[in-house]
């Protein structure tokens, strides 16, 4: 859903570029709370991930293909300031060095994949979690819902966008109604990533899943890596 | 190394694998993605505003579309460009969240439950 140059005028543009840099000031502020020295390595390579998977459309129905946008299942493996950051410099490498997704519309991607799915993944795993049970099938059900829910509501927010600053004159149903719906269906490829990702990390290091820490035992505390370099070899 | 670390693959050798699948993805998988176009392009085009799409200023870069200009082979070309991009994503992301990681030093042995 890399929205290219064209598609949305210049004050949307300005607009959205606006919300994308106002977050990206607040998530290297939040960011600092959330990245340590166990944390921050695996950070960047879930940014590298995030593009890898991107270049692979699944196909969606006729003639039709989708990606992992990847908001959802960074926020929870890394934290939501994070997968900002980690979205942002996906999209710019994209836009820049690939041409994927415009520069003008650069703004606007962040806001949709940066802002918008990040917020709505891990906002809806957030809810999820104090209702489902405390176990990893709970976080998994959790982070899939996320993810399923972030897509669409990316794709209804590009129709609000285009609602607003849309260049071209078509009516806003189809344009809803087609956005929404194939969006929804990606949305299920997304989360099946999304959670096939997260668990096998799960089953690897349970330790460094950020929106995992509650199913860590006390003892797993004091096994983490940080402490373990320093505990005396016994 | 004790017992107890061995239980669990280590940070490094997890890094390492995850860095593999990622460049297994970019460099290889890649070349199965589908070709159809994606949800926007489709349905800007069953809603009548595809053609407003122009091109980005980027559009003469090397790497634009995800090929390496001048290497014709397209599993080559393709492959190439995903694991260059993999690349600069992981200095870029990864050298940004160093930069921001807490550095803050414990004493040894100090019990650390925060966090």
């Amino acid at each position: 859903m890399h929205v290219p140059d064209g598609f949305l005028d210049a004050p949307t543009s300005v607009a959205t570029g606006a919300v994308a840099a106002g977050t990206v000031a607040i998530a290297l502020r939040g960011a600092r709370r959330e990245l340590d020295e166990r944390t921050a390595p695996l950070a960047g390579l879930t940014a590298a991930f995030v593009f890898a998977v991107q270049m692979v459309n699944f196909p969606v129905g006729a003639g039709t293909s989708g990606h992992l946008v990847g908001g959802a299942l960074t926020a929870v493996l890394v934290g939501p300031w994070t997968a900002v950051l980690c979205m942002t410099v996906v999209l710019v490498v994209q836009a820049v060095l690939f041409a994927d997704g415009g520069l003008t519309a650069l703004g606007t991607n962040v806001t949709l994949l940066g802002l918008v799915a990040v917020a709505v993944g891990y906002g809806a795993y957030r809810l999820l979690l104090p209702v489902l049970p405390r176990t990893r099938t709970g976080v998994l059900v959790a982070a899939g819902t996320g993810a399923f829910l972030s897509v669409p509501a990316a794709a209804v927010t590009f129709v609000g966008l285009f609602a607003a600053g849309g260049v071209a004159d078509v009516p806003l149903g189809t344009v809803l109604a087609a956005m929404g719906g194939v969006h929804l269906l990606i949305g299920l490829g997304e989360a099946a990533i999304s959670v096939a990702v997260l668990a096998a990390v799960l089953s690897v290091r349970p330790d460094l899943v950020h929106g995992a820490a509650h199913l860590r035992r006390p003892a797993d505390l004091a096994s983490r890596p940080g402490l373990r370099d320093r505990e005396p070899v016994r | 190394m004790s017992r107890r670390v061995s239980r669990r693959v280590s940070r490094r050798a997890s890094w390492i694998a995850g860095l593999l699948v990622t460049l297994l993805v970019a460099g290889v998988v890649s070349y199965y993605a589908s070709a159809h176009p994606d949800g926007l392009e489709w349905a800007a085009g069953r809603a009548g505003f595809a053609d407003t799409a122009e091109d980005s200023a980027a559009a003469g870069s090397p790497l634009a579309d995800y090929g390496v200009a001048g290497v014709g082979d397209g599993r080559l070309s393709g492959g190439l460009a995903g694991v260059i991009g993999v690349a600069v994503t992981l200095v870029l992301a990864g050298g940004l969240t160093l930069l921001l990681r807490r550095r803050d030093r414990q004493p040894a042995g100090a019990s650390s439950s925060r966090d």
